[in-house]
Order: structure tokens, then C-alpha cells, then sequence
């Protein structure tokens, strides 16, 4: 048994390259994903690695190593367009979990209700993943393909996202709907990052919905109502029809049935976009 | 395996073992630090929380090998080693923060992480901090309360004399707030052969085993296999005399999902790569019934072939002519509810130790009902009853799962067959899909009422999924008619009630006994009752309510003791207040409308018309110590503190000259089961007369007055009169054979009478009464509810303990508020503590505790029972509080958002 703890990115390449062996950083889904079954001989700890770590930026944009964990994403300084991934770092699992749990692992375990990947579809967050014959770069909508299902080979690691820089008036949010307070799985959960001109109207809008769908989806028709409506008060007016949330296709579980989820969604759609236009204008 | 160095608690540590284990086990069995709790293995509960270089993380979800080279704190490292920590453990213990202390270490841990970082945390800071450790006991808000007192200057204390009537902090707490309690999984050394339960994997199926003997010969580490061969005495088990009718080991077809076949004993190593799937047997999957109109339909298969239509038994009570009644009312309701499992959801999963021992086994677990358990192992192992000790463990939650046996026939079991002791531990899943739930309900309910606001005519029909095996389902059907009515005077009622079997998990006892699923209905169509009246609820309620001289509908006339209208006078207060600034309220408020609820329950306290004695025991030693002989199982409600408070006040001593021995039925007399909110009144009475006869002697040896005063010092006692001073010298007795120079031993059974074929008779000897109140908010676009805050009054006749009280209301209002918002199992799909949810921190809003004391002759110093009465009206007063707000009638819990926001257009319709 063995705990393969490289320190560097092609350490871990080369330890990947033989036989397949699972991958861990935080923790938080290898070990749920294992209760009850013994855990495996080996396994790949990412944790140690230095190219995956931090938070910084370089003339293009943002990059994320993919072993940051959320508490460091909650309380990285960051421009308000990372407003809805800070708020969702702060609503995944709980202290514990934040602590542990890292932005990578939480796409790479695919769930159709990460808490991550809204914020991060509408931020237009690309994957970076490398692998022996080098690196590439796949947008985070093409990396996620289904429930616990990636884009990501079998010897490669995903070694950060990258964010490319949003407008300077970028404000963005993230509403999640459970029914308790911490420690839920989303029923429904919107992210949106909106951006106004000099006129006050806006510009840009990206609106993505979690736990509707198998992977969380951008809702194009939403954002292109949106543009060119003034912030302050246009927001209420736009009706968000059945045809724009034609990308989600809920399904009915424990935690709501399918109808509901999708209620849910244009209702929190409309808070989102309200708190945006009060924050800007509060 | 490997070496992993780390520092644990400031000490350098090595631990032998695989790195990809997981960091809480490793520190449990390679460390010792058995502080550290496992309640999920998943993340979900927070129990095995520590810091890791500063920062709280879940042992549970961290590779230990990623704690190399790190610092790794736990709670009893902290509480010794941080005077932040240290301060914190005072507190939790002073706000009676920890109730059974499974939860503590990881809600001390996380509270500590927070108070280094922020020291004068407000209460949000605290719920975001404790959000991801979940408590079932508490309702959390004491938890609150320790933790930002631990942030405020050192208040100076004022010792709690222990008199009846004092919050005496619990005397089992200190050990629960250092990290020293041990509980069921906690007891075994390590490397002591493991257990695991192999179980159905489908709701009804045949098997085949194939070749067990080969798969132990060829499987390394793999010492045995139980099946239903290996069961010397009866293969059955059950709590209830007649349906004893649970198989240790299913013997030709699994019953539910979860049933046990078999039991694997490894050694460790073995263990922790043994693959379930890969133990030999074959499945045929069968046909089940899964709701109990299927099972009462034509042609059903059987789960049991002596019950035919799969009726597991009834339950009537009968009074005047509900019919007749109703057709005279002036106004009649009516609805049909439903609800689902419930599960009890306690953080401790079910564990225990096993040792043969000089042709005895000793059976360490954690229990509700340590004679029961000794009963039953002895008719599954075919041995007397005193070649089975039971020594129970510090129980980490039970709310009446854990009056059931669980884990220990199989270890038992193994243990003598090995000759070697046997250990088990159910994984949470495995306690979720194995072990007993509040029993789901069928309810159709008419009640009619005369244009003066009097109840005329009450009939009222409950089916009960008791799933496959009977548990205490019995009870519930027989509590059910009993209660129904709520605390109110019906002449004319008629309820029925059936528990049918079906191939869900056993559903058993949970705080009730199905009075809280029946009082949703009652209490709902109160409400209903009184708005089409044009009656105030809480006017139409205090008009019907039971008071002295007044006959239940069992017939049952108490000349005293009866307080439900002081419960409901209590709440008239925050009642008009809170309905008025709740009209002010939604006079502006937009997108949320906000209600208020409330509901009132009774509870008989002990056996329905059955004996249920209880016996304390009491010695003195020549060193002038006191022993009490406690057989009360403390599963967190606080009967080791209650029952010493009352012992002590007859007896004439403070607390402090006691000390407490057992629960071990080799120690401690029968105290039967903690279960029917009993302790408090029946073993508190035998505690009672136990210390008033141990009194006795004292005085006739000083050949003293009754009034006479005693001390207990070295060697002697001192008894002062008005006739002066007395010296008893210890040392001058003669020791009797358990070494006590002055000893007495008690019994109390309440006084009932058994019911007649229409229910009438005397069930119980006394009722607690309560009543709560609730402010709730509702998102009406979203369904979404949040209570705001609760008022509950509560008759406990005399409060022994006010902290306790305090604590009991509040963790029943949390399971309440989970039971009506959010809970609900169903088999094979949530039996998880994500997909299972119970209230967090941060939704048990803050709750006003009234006593009212109303006493009871029967009870101890006036005392009554309260474990079950704080959870009976929570979730029908939230109903009630959502119809104030929005008009939604709800007639199924949880009352999910969905649900909610169909009910809303339904209203508005």
C-alpha cells in the first residue's frame, strides 16, 4: 500500500503513467465515493504539488492551481466578477469541507450539483490539464460530459483553471436553494455575472444553473434578453420563459421533483440578477 | 502499511498503518485518540473533526498519510493543552451543551479553531463555524450559547446546590467535554477481531449460500462465518412478549433490505480489504409488498405466516358515539395524513465489544435497555440469564432505536464460538438501512364541533407500516387510540388504529410511539376546526382542554396533575403578541409571509397497563461514601444527574457524597428500559424511596427524629436533631456482602389498570402535558419555511433539573422541526446523512422554555416524564404556523419546499 506523494507536476506524470491509480487531493469525494469497500492499494496524492497551488495573475487572466482549496478561493482577494465562486466557496459542504475540498476535485468528481461549476461556467473558466506529451486547454462546458463523467484521460491531471479577465463592471452572485442551512446538496442553485456600459445597461451577461440538469448549464436565452436592459430596473421586467430554460431537463429525487427544480431555477434566476442590480445600485 | 510521523496534540507520533486509510481511523486504532468520533465515514456529520495544522478538517475524508510531517489536534489534546479549549469544555458543560457527547469532540474542535481566530464570536460566527458538525440531541442552541460565552469575560459561576429543583450541571458531563466518554466503538483494543453483518441487498429475496467453509479456509485473515446454524438457542428476537419475531440470521428469505444472513469475523488486516460482494451467496430477488395497501391486498405474500392479511395487530379505544356525535356537530372536518419513515438519525452508529469470559459473555454496547438486552441473548444463545452480562457503553444518541437489539446477538455470538473477544461497528449506511424508524402513518380523521366551540364526535382511523418485523409496533398500536384525542375531553371518540407488515426496514420505537405523526392530524384540524367556527385556536383549544375531574377518553379521571390549560395560558402571552406583529409584518412584507402556529400533546409516562418497575440500590461504606446503584441508562437525556438529584434530596445528602455505579446488570438492579419518558418518574421513584429507607435506617440506628439533619464524613455519619448530635461509626458495622455497612434497595411500579376491549382504563399513572408555539416565514415562491422562533410550555410536574428540562425541549423541538420540514427515509435511497437530512445549527431557531409545574402525586417530588412530549407538538404547530401564513393546507410531512409551494397555489386556487 501506498500513498504516492510527489512534489512536482512531472513526479506525478510519472507515476501516473503506468498503471491506472486514483487520484486524491482534499478527500472529500474519494473517501465518501468508497464507504463500506476497501480503499485501494494505492492511490495519488496531489496535494504536495507546488504548480498546483495559489491564485494568480498573469497578463491573460486569472489562474487557479487545481489543488486550491475553497477556503483559500473564499478568502482570495479577487475582483467582483468572482463574487458567485467566493459566495459558492463558502456553501460547499461546510469549514470542514471548504478546507479540504479543492476547486479541480470538485469538477473532476463531476456531480450534477457541485457547488463550483456554475460560478466557474460563467466566469468562461477553461481547464488546464497535462498530461506526458504535455499541456491542453478545454473549456470547463466541453471538460464536464456527464454525471461523474470528465473530459480528463486516464494519465492526465488537471493542473488549473484559467479565468480570463472579465469587464472592469463585471458584479456577479451565486444563489443556492437546499432545505436546511449548511451542509446540503442543491436543490437548484444559480450563478450570473453581469456587466453594464458607461450607459448603465447591460452589456454582458452569463447566467449558469446548477442541479438541473446533468452537468450545469448556461442559459443563453436569459443572457441575451438581458442585454442592452438597464441594470437598475430592467431586470424584473425580462419574463423568463419556458424556452430559455430549455438547456436544463431536471429530474425528479429525494430532494425535489423535477417540476420544482425548474420553478426553482427561473425564481432564483430573477433573485440573482436582483441582488446584482441592488448591490450595484445599494 | 508504513510509518506516518506527525505531531498529535504537541507530541510526536507515529503511526504504523496505511496512509491511504482513513486519518480518523488511524488515530482511533494506531494512536489511541479515541476522541475522535466516526459517525458517517463521509463528511456529512463533522463528528471526527480535528485540526490539521490549525485548520478543522474531517479525519474522516483525510488520507492519513497526508497528515505527515503536520500538526493534528483533538479534543482531548486541545481541552488540556489550549486554555481556549480548556475554557470551552467548562462552558459546554455549565450550558448543558453536551447531552449524550458523541458530537462534542467535533463541535469543540470546530469551536475552538473559531475562537482562536475570531475570540468573541457572535452567534452567526458560531453557526457558520459548528455548520458542518451535526448534533441530534441538543437542538444546538446551548451548543450557541457555550461557545459565545466562551468568548465573554469569565462570569463567576454560582455552584448549582444539586437540591431538586437546581441546574446541576450533569455529572457524567466532564468526561463527554474532555474526550474521555467511551462509547460502543470505543471500548475494544485495537487489533480485537472484527465483525461485519452481511445483509440483503433487495427488499424480499431467497438466497443460496455456496461453500462458507472454503471461503474461510481460502480467504487469509477470515476466522468465521455465522449463519442461522451457528444459533444455539431461538433464531429470533423482539421486544415485545408474542412478537419475538426478528431472525438473528434470516434462514429462507430476506424480509427487507438490510435483513442479516450471515456475519464474516476477521482479524483486522482482513477486514479492511474484505469485499462484501465478494462473500459467497446467491440472490433471488422476490416480489415485495412496500406500503401496507399492498400488503393487506389480496393474494399478498406473507412476511409472517401466523399473520395473516400481514396484520401485526390493532389498537381501539371507544367512548360514547363518535357517529352519533359527529352528526349532531355543527360543524365538521376532516383529512387524511400521511407520513414517512423517520430516522432516528442518532451520530453514534450502532457498536459494541463482545468478551467470553469464565463461561459468561460480557457484552459491551451501547443500549437503551440493558435487561432487555440480557433477556433477549440469553434466548438466542440458549444460556441463563446470568451467564449474560450486560455492561452498557456510553450511548451516543438512541431516541428508542436502541432499545432494540442490534449489534449484539452477532458479536455475542461470535465471541463464544471463537472464545475470543468480537468486535463490530455498523457503518452508517448499515444503521440507517438495518436498524428501526418511526413507523410511517395513514391517517383518516373526522372531528366535529357544536356553534359553542365543544368537540362533538371524533373517529379516527391510523395505519402503521410496521415494516418486516414487529419491534415495537405493538406499542405504537396501542398508544395511538390512547392518544389521539390530544390533551382534550372528547365524550364521544372512536379510534382504531393497525400496524401491517410490509418488506420496509422494522419500524420500532422513536421519541412517541406514533403520538407525533397521530397529533399532526388532530392538532391540524383543531386549527381547522376553529377557523370555521370563527373561534381563536388557542381559545377553542383551552376551552376542550382535559383539566381535573375530567374524564380521558380511555375513562381515565385524574382528580390532579392535569396541566394543559396551564401550558396553553402560558403561551397566550407570545401568542397575541406574536399574531400581532405578525399582521404588521405581512401588511408590508413582500415575497415572504410569516404565521404562527401552535399545538398542544400529552404523553402517558411508562408501560401502557403493564408493569414496568424499576429498582435502585444504595450502600454506604464504611469510609462513609454513598454508592448508587444506577441501572437508568443515561443515553444523553441526563438520568445519571436526575436520578442522583432525587436520591440525594430523599436521602438528605448533597450530590456530591454520591458515587455513581453501573448501568452493568451485574451492579445495578433492573431500571428498566429508557424508554416511555419513565426514568425520570418511575426509577426516579424507586431512587426516591430507595434513599427515604436508606434515611430510615440511618435514623433508627441514631434512634433520630425525621427531621433530623445528616452528614457523611470519614468513617462516620452524623446526625443532628433537635435532640442534638448523633455519630454513627461506620467502622463498628459489619459489612454485608457487597461491603456496605447500611444498604436499601427500592422498587416502584406506577399503578395502572389494564384497558378493556373499548380501551377503557387506567393506561398510565400520570401525563406530561405541552404545548408550543411557533413564528415561522415563509418563502412563497420558493415554499421554502424557516421558523423564526418557538415558545413551549411544558407540565413536567416538578422540573429536577431546569438545565435539563431546558435540553430535552429544545433537542425534541429540533427532531420535530427535522420531522415536519425535511425528514424522510426511504429505503435504499437515503441512508446517508446527505441524502438524509437532519437540521443543522443554523436551522433550530432560538426557543423560549416555560415550565410549568404542575405536580403530580405519583411523581417524585411531583415530577413527570418529558423525553417524548417535547417533540409531540413541534411539527403540527408549524403546520398550523404555515396555514396562519399562507393559507397551505398541509396534510403529509416533511413539509418539503415543493410540497409547501403546492399547497400555496392550492390555497390561493
Amino acid at each position: 500500500m501506498a500513498l504516492i506523494r510527489p512534489e512536482s507536476l512531472s513526479e506525478a506524470l510519472a507515476a501516473l503513467n503506468g498503471a491506472p491509480i486514483p487520484l486524491i487531493a482534499g478527500g472529500t469525494d474519494f473517501y465518501p465515493a468508497r464507504q463500506g469497500r476497501p480503499l485501494p492499494a494505492d492511490a495519488l496524492d496531489l496535494t504536495g504539488i507546488a504548480d498546483l497551488q495559489g491564485i494568480a495573475h498573469d497578463g491573460a487572466g486569472w489562474r487557479i492551481g487545481a489543488a486550491t482549496t475553497w477556503t483559500q478561493i473564499a478568502h482570495a482577494d479577487l475582483p467582483p466578477a468572482f463574487d458567485g465562486l467566493r459566495a459558492a466557496a463558502r456553501e460547499v459542504g461546510s469549514i470542514q469541507i471548504q478546507n479540504a475540498g479543492t476547486i479541480a476535485g470538485n469538477l473532476c468528481n463531476a456531480s450534477p450539483a457541485a457547488d463550483g461549476v456554475p460560478p466557474l461556467l460563467t466566469l468562461d473558466a477553461v481547464v488546464e490539464c497535462a498530461s506526458a506529451t504535455g499541456l491542453r486547454r478545454i473549456a470547463l462546458s466541453d471538460f464536464i460530459l456527464g454525471p461523474r463523467r470528465t473530459a480528463l484521460g486516464p494519465a492526465e491531471i488537471v493542473t488549473a483553471l484559467l479565468i480570463p479577465d472579465a469587464s472592469e463592471t463585471a458584479r456577479a452572485t451565486f444563489v443556492k436553494l437546499g432545505s436546511r442551512r449548511y451542509l446540503v446538496i442543491s436543490i437548484a442553485m444559480v450563478a450570473a455575472v453581469v456587466s453594464t456600459g458607461s450607459d448603465g445597461r447591460i452589456e454582458g451577461a452569463r447566467i449558469a444553473v446548477g442541479a438541473c440538469s446533468p452537468v450545469a448549464r448556461r442559459l443563453p436565452g436569459v443572457e441575451a434578453a438581458l442585454l442592452g436592459r438597464p441594470l437598475s430596473d430592467g431586470l424584473n421586467e425580462v419574463e423568463i420563459t419556458a424556452d430559455m430554460l430549455s438547456p436544463l431537463s431536471p429530474i425528479g429525487d429525494v430532494r425535489a421533483p423535477a417540476a420544482y427544480r425548474l420553478e426553482a431555477a427561473a425564481e432564483l434566476i430573477r433573485r440573482a440578477l436582483r441582488g446584482i442590480a441592488e448591490d450595484r445600485h445599494g | 502499511m508504513g510509518s506516518i510521523d506527525f505531531t498529535l496534540n504537541g507530541a510526536p507520533a507515529r503511526a504504523e498503518a496505511s496512509p491511504i486509510e482513513r486519518l480518523s481511523r488511524v488515530l482511533r486504532e494506531a494512536c489511541g485518540a479515541r476522541d475522535v468520533k466516526v459517525g458517517c465515514d463521509a463528511g456529512d456529520c463533522g463528528a471526527c473533526t480535528v485540526l490539521v495544522d490549525g485548520d478543522p478538517v474531517c479525519a474522516c475524508l483525510t488520507a492519513a498519510g497526508q497528515a505527515a510531517g503536520r500538526r493534528v489536534e483533538t479534543q482531548s489534546g486541545l481541552v488540556s493543552g489550549d486554555p481556549l479549549a480548556g475554557r470551552l469544555a467548562k462552558e459546554f458543560l455549565a450550558h448543558g451543551a453536551a447531552q449524550c457527547g458523541i458530537c462534542t469532540p467535533g463541535m469543540m474542535v470546530a469551536a475552538t479553531a473559531l475562537l482562536r481566530a475570531t475570540p468573541r464570536p457572535d452567534e452567526a460566527q458560531v453557526m457558520d463555524a459548528l455548520g458542518g458538525v451535526l448534533c441530534r440531541c441538543t437542538g444546538y442552541r446551548k451548543i450557541i450559547e457555550a461557545v459565545v460565552a466562551a468568548g465573554q469575560p469569565e462570569a463567576s459561576p454560582e455552584a448549582a446546590s444539586g437540591a431538586v429543583g437546581t441546574s446541576l450541571p450533569r455529572l457524567d458531563g466532564a468526561a463527554k467535554v474532555e474526550g474521555r466518554e467511551t462509547f460502543g466503538d470505543d471500548i475494544a483494543p485495537p487489533g480485537t477481531l472484527e465483525l461485519r453483518v452481511i445483509r440483503a441487498p433487495h427488499a424480499r429475496a431467497g438466497f443460496t449460500f455456496g461453500d462458507l467453509d472454503a471461503f474461510v479456509a481460502d480467504t487469509p485473515g477470515i476466522v468465521a462465518v455465522l449463519t442461522a446454524r451457528d444459533v444455539p438457542g431461538q433464531n429470533s428476537f423482539g421486544v415485545i412478549p408474542g412478537f419475538q419475531d426478528q431472525p438473528v440470521f434470516a434462514e429462507s428469505e430476506a424480509r427487507f433490505r438490510g435483513d442479516a444472513v450471515a456475519a464474516v469475523i476477521a482479524n483486522p488486516e482482513a477486514m479492511a480489504v474484505f469485499d462484501a460482494a465478494s462473500f459467497p451467496i446467491r440472490w433471488e430477488e422476490r416480489a415485495p409488498v412496500q406500503t401496507p395497501e399492498a400488503a393487506r391486498a389480496e393474494g399478498a405474500p406473507l412476511l409472517h405466516v401466523d399473520r395473516p392479511g400481514n396484520v401485526m395487530t390493532g389498537g381501539r379505544v371507544q367512548r360514547g358515539d363518535a357517529e352519533a356525535a359527529l352528526a349532531r356537530a355543527d360543524v365538521v372536518v376532516e383529512g387524511h395524513f400521511r407520513s414517512g419513515f423517520v430516522e432516528h438519525a442518532y451520530i453514534e452508529p450502532e457498536a459494541g465489544l463482545a468478551v467470553p469470559r469464565e463461561g459468561r459473555v460480557e457484552v459491551h454496547a451501547c443500549t437503551q435497555a440493558p435487561v432487555m438486552d440480557q433477556e433477549g441473548l440469553a434466548r438466542v444463545l440458549d444460556l441463563p440469564m446470568e451467564r449474560v452480562r450486560i455492561i452498557p457503553t456510553a450511548v451516543g444518541g438512541g431516541f428508542g432505536s436502541k432499545l432494540d437489539l442490534s449489534v449484539q446477538p452477532f458479536i455475542a455470538l461470535a465471541a463464544l464460538k471463537l472464545g475470543q473477544p468480537v468486535r463490530v461497528t455498523y457503518s452508517r449506511a448499515e444503521s440507517m438501512a438495518s436498524t428501526t424508524k418511526r413507523h410511517p402513518s395513514d391517517i383518516r380523521l373526522r372531528i366535529g364541533a357544536t356553534r359553542d366551540g365543544r368537540i362533538s364526535g371524533f373517529d379516527f382511523d391510523g395505519t402503521f407500516d410496521t415494516g418486516a418485523y414487529a419491534s415495537w409496533g405493538p406499542t405504537v398500536a396501542n398508544r395511538v387510540p390512547v392518544h389521539a384525542s390530544g390533551p382534550y375531553r372528547i365524550a364521544d371518540y372512536r379510534a382504531i388504529s393497525a400496524g401491517i407488515y410490509t418488506n420496509n426496514p422494522p419500524a420500532g420505537a422513536f421519541r412517541g410511539f406514533g403520538v407525533p405523526q397521530s397529533a399532526i392530524a388532530q392538532e391540524v384540524l383543531f386549527d381547522e376546526l376553529a377557523e370555521r367556527l370563527g373561534l381563536d385556536p388557542l381559545e377553542f383549544r383551552l376551552r376542550n382542554a382535559l383539566d381535573n375531574g375530567t374524564p380521558t377518553v380511555c375513562g381515565q379521571v385524574f382528580s390532579q396533575g392535569v396541566g394543559i390549560g396551564a401550558c396553553l395560558g402560558a403561551l397566550k402571552p407570545a401568542w397575541e403578541r406574536e399574531r400581532a406583529a405578525c399582521a404588521v409584518f405581512n401588511a408590508t412584507a413582500s415575497g415572504v409571509r410569516r404565521g404562527v402556529g401552535l399545538a398542544a400533546g400529552w404523553y402517558g409516562c411508562g408501560n401502557t397497563s403493564l408493569p414496568n418497575p424499576s429498582t435502585i440500590r444504595a450502600g454506604v461504606r464504611a469510609d462513609g461514601r454513598i454508592a448508587l446503584h444506577q441501572g437508568a441508562m443515561d443515553i444523553g437525556q441526563g438520568a445519571n444527574t436526575v436520578i442522583a438529584q432525587i436520591f440525594a434530596e430523599a436521602l438528605g445528602v448533597p450530590v456530591a457524597c454520591l458515587d455513581l455505579i453501573g448501568p452493568d446488570t451485574d451492579l445495578t438492579p433492573d431500571a428498566g428500559k429508557t424508554s416511555a419518558s419513565r426514568q425520570t418518574f418511575v426509577t426516579g421513584n424507586a431512587a426516591r424511596l430507595s434513599g427515604l429507607a436508606l434515611r430510615a435506617e440511618i435514623l433508627r440506628q441514631a434512634n433520630a427524629g425525621a427531621d433530623a439533619r445528616l452528614s457523611f464524613g470519614a468513617g462516620a455519619i452524623e446526625v443532628r436533631d433537635g435532640a442534638g448530635l448523633h455519630r454513627i461509626d461506620l467502622g463498628a458495622l459489619e459489612p454485608d456482602a457487597r461491603g456496605y455497612v447500611l444498604s436499601a434497595e427500592e422498587s416502584y411500579d406506577p399503578p395502572t389498570l389494564p384497558l378493556d376491549n373499548n380501551g377503557q382504563g387506567h393506561p398510565y399513572a400520570q401525563f406530561g402535558y405541552a404545548a408550543h408555539l411557533v413564528v415561522v416565514e415563509v418563502d412563497t415562491a420558493l415554499g421554502l419555511v424557516r421558523p423564526l422562533r418557538f415558545t413551549a410550555a411544558h407540565d413536567v410536574g416538578r422540573a429536577i433539573n431546569p438545565l435539563l428540562v431546558e435540553g430535552q425541549v429544545h433537542g425534541g423541538i429540533a427532531q420535530g422541526l427535522g420531522m415536519a420540514l425535511m425528514e424522510e427515509y426511504i429505503p435504499g435511497r437515503t441512508e446517508n446523512l446527505h441524502d438524509y437530512l437532519i437540521p443543522t445549527i443554523g436551522d433550530v431557531p432560538p426557543i423560549e422554555t416555560l415550565i410549568i409545574e404542575e405536580p403530580d402525586a405519583h411523581g417524585p417530588f411531583g415530577a413527570k416524564g418529558l423525553g417524548e412530549h417535547v417533540l409531540i407538538p413541534t411539527a403540527p404547530a408549524i403546520l398550523n404556523a404555515i396555514r396562519h401564513a399562507t393559507g397551505a393546507r398541509l396534510r403529509q410531512v416533511p413539509a418539503t419546499p415543493d410540497r409547501v409551494l403546492a399547497a400555496i397555489r392550492e390555497a390561493n386556487r
